[in-house]
């Protein structure tokens, strides 16, 4: 067991390592480079201008140093101001240093956000503990619910009750979140006026049912079919086990089968689909938090993403691989402690 | 202005529908005549799952081949009286109504509803038939081999799996990219998997039979160099086959987000196959190992891979309406329907229409599609 531990963790460090590599090639194509300079020299610069700008700020060193310095394994350079020739803060807005500093990832520094002009924790910290009370929210409304759907549907395999929550299930996974958001949106909000098409107000005044519902529900009826078919179809399958059968002819009850003896083996396959359908709710975050004006991780990653905010860019990218990785790991581990015929090797 | 009351415009719209109509009655009538020899898509007429699954489904495609005829106005013609006009709305120019209402450009929101159907109909099932094959040729290799070949290609589908969908597309389908070399490598790399793939395919079947095989690699290999060249290198010599630069950037996204699922679920699909008698009877004729994998292997996973394609499908088509919804790839006056639900949802608190019909287009597709699969999946585990 340890040793497989040790194994995904070093498999972790390596996609880890990969990816970032990938994301930080991107960011800093040539055309990205020309996009960022423009907008932080707010003029209409010419070539010239720009190939300095970018010259002077460090773009045009060489891509290892680079990427070494933001990892943190090769000292950050301050930049050179031309007329006096000193060594200047490269980021004055977020104190960075003035003598070259080991100051990566691995230090702790996620480096500085060209477009909030604050240092990227500082900016992405927030919007993470807000994306966490929508997911929190989210998790509350659509595992419940999923479950239970599954569970009332796989009890009877074929009856009416099965036929029609699965046609339900399959319309949920039918209904991305910017269809869902639009019917919601048309129907609590503009029709019948109950609910807030905008959850901009739940980041400063608090979360309230008025402005959060219609975000939460967006996002979970999406999740939610995907679930719910995969807990119908692993209570099917332990609903004609034999020791069903056995518990049945001994005479106990239905329900007390159900309860007893089915859901524990029906919920095994369903917890590793609802570890692995959280890289999937990021995109919805993204989606959602854009359609519903929310102040959060996706929120971020889109203005990051839009501007080409390298840093703020590169440490969404890190935070959103390791939510995917880590929740693989919880969903590999868990099954194996859940499931004791299989025993990891 | 004049509208048309509710029950005039469903009336109209069903009228105006026409050509789609008649092909579905062709089709359910020649289905149901030849039930019995239609194999497994005839099998679908049994439950009614199956049958709205293929209404829906055939219902789009039509549309989108007769869009032409369909669509009363041109997706991109702006009447400006019509801004933003409730639907039912009556054109004077020409009396024609605009039935599902005009957007904010005064374009018709129906007319461009029907030619978004092309759009999306083209995309999604190309970039998923692109995907398959990609997934197909690396997957049937990583399973029956194992080993180290499994081992790296497996970590290069996890690395791309692990990639959130969205930051992927936010990185591949900027405007910026374009200008790069990196989107027609891609496609570069990515079209020659089908040529790759046909290739082998007859190869591995017809190596000692020459006169057959000359014609199908001589076939193969004009047809594909032929698609190849007109979407790689826009330099088709016949002029019929060219792709925009910014739809190609989006076809190679979407395949690149794809086929690592795609891979997966091959790479499952053999490890399990491999170890049935009738291999073990072909590696003991002394059959090359990708004869095994193409003409043995891969008949017998079809019926999983037919399904998880149609699921596919409309997955594609969801991916692509999120491209749309941020703006990403398509230009922003494209009519299909995540582009439009997009410039709908601006204004949606005070006009509904422009963006409710494309995303109701946009979900009963992919419903369609879902009960697709589903049947299909049903039926296929009858046997």
């Amino acid at each position: 067991m340890f040793t497989f531990f040790l194994k995904r963790l070093g498999v972790m460090a390596l996609t880890m390592l990969c990816l970032t590599i990938v994301v930080f090639s991107l960011v800093n194509l040539d055309p990205n480079l020309r996009k960022l300079s423009i907008s932080q020299t707010n003029m209409r610069a010419t070539d010239v201008e720009i190939e300095s700008w970018l010259v002077n700020n460090g773009y045009r060193d060489p891509f290892i140093e680079r990427y070494g310095s933001w990892l943190g394994v090769w000292p950050r350079q301050p930049n050179i101001d031309e007329k006096t020739g000193e060594a200047v803060s490269r980021f004055k807005y977020c104190d960075d240093p003035t003598v070259p500093t080991f100051s990566g990832v691995l230090q702790g520094d996620f480096g500085c956000s060209t477009k909030f002009k604050k240092k990227v924790a500082d900016k992405l910290i927030p919007a993470l503990q807000s994306t966490g009370w929508l997911m929190f929210w989210v998790m509350a409304v659509m595992i419940p619910s999923a479950l239970l759907i599954g569970i009332l549907a796989g009890m009877r395999e074929g009856s009416r009750t099965d036929r029609s929550l699965s046609i339900i299930s399959i319309t949920s996974t039918a209904t991305p979140e910017y269809v869902s958001g639009i019917f919601f949106t048309v129907i609590f909000a503009s029709w019948l006026g109950w609910l807030n098409g905008s959850a901009a107000t739940a980041t400063s005044k608090g979360i309230t049912f008025y402005n959060f519902a219609l975000p939460v529900m967006t996002m979970a009826i999406y999740g939610m079919g995907y679930i719910a078919r995969m807990t119908r179809a692993s209570m099917v399958e332990v609903m004609t086990a034999q020791y069903i059968r056995t518990a049945r002819l001994k005479g106990m009850g239905f329900y007390a089968v159900i309860i007893k003896h089915a859901l524990r083996n029906a919920l095994i396959a369903p917890f590793t689909v609802i570890m692995l359908q959280f890289p999937w709710l990021l995109t919805g975050v993204v989606i959602v938090e854009i359609m519903f004006r929310y102040q959060g991780f996706g929120f971020t990653l889109v203005q990051a993403a839009g501007n080409n905010d390298i840093d703020l860019l590169l440490a969404c990218s890190l935070v959103s691989v390791v939510v995917v990785l880590v929740t693989q790991l919880i969903s590999d581990v868990g099954y194996a402690y859940l499931n004791p015929r299989i025993r990891v090797k | 202005m004049e509208f048309l009351s509710t029950f005039d415009i469903i009336t109209t719209t069903l009228v105006q529908l026409w050509p789609t109509w008649l092909a579905l009655v062709i089709l359910v009538a020649a289905s149901f005549a030849f039930q019995n020899q239609l194999g497994l898509y005839g099998r679908l007429f049994d439950s009614g799952v199956g049958i709205v699954g293929v209404l829906i489904v055939a219902f789009w495609i039509f549309t989108a081949i007769f869009a032409d005829i369909i669509a009363p106005f041109d997706p991109l013609d702006q009447i400006v009286v019509m801004k933003n006009k409730l639907p039912g709305a009556i054109e004077p120019g020409s009396g024609e109504a605009f039935l599902f209402g005009g957007d904010k450009l005064a374009r018709d929101v129906f007319s461009r509803v029907v030619y978004g159907s092309q759009i999306v109909l083209i995309i999604a099932p190309a970039a998923t038939i692109f995907a398959l094959m990609v997934g197909i040729s690396l997957g049937l290799p990583a399973g029956y081999y194992g080993g180290k070949t499994d081992t790296i290609l497996s970590f290069l589908a996890n690395l791309v799996l692990a990639f959130p969908v969205i930051l992927l597309f936010y990185l591949l389908v900027t405007p910026g990219i374009t200008e790069t070399p990196i989107p027609y490598a891609m496609a570069g790399l990515f079209f020659l998997f089908p040529i790759v793939f046909f290739v082998t395919l007859f190869y591995s079947r017809y190596k000692k039979r020459a006169e057959v095989l000359w014609i199908q690699l001589a076939i193969t290999l004009t047809l594909g160099g032929w698609i190849y060249a007109g979407l790689v290198f826009d330099a088709d010599p016949l002029g019929i086959i060219s792709i925009d630069p910014n739809e190609l950037n989006i076809f190679v996204a979407v395949v690149f987000a794809t086929s690592p699922a795609v891979f997966r679920i091959v790479r499952g699909l053999v490890m399990d196959i491999k170890t049935r008698d009738y291999i073990a009877a072909a590696q003991t004729r002394g059959e090359t190992p990708w004869y095994i994998m193409l003409w043995e292997i891969l008949p017998n996973a079809r019926g999983p891979l037919i399904v998880d394609a149609c699921l596919r499908i409309g997955y594609t088509t969801i991916l692509l309406g999120t491209l749309g919804y941020f703006g990403l790839g398509m230009a922003p006056e494209s009519p299909d329907w995540g582009t439009a639900i997009k410039e709908g949802s601006r204004l949606l608190r005070l006009y509904v229409h422009p963006a409710l019909f494309p995303a109701a287009a946009l979900m009963s597709f992919v419903l369609g599609l879902n009960l697709l699969a589903d049947s299909l999946r049903e039926e296929s585990m009858k046997d």
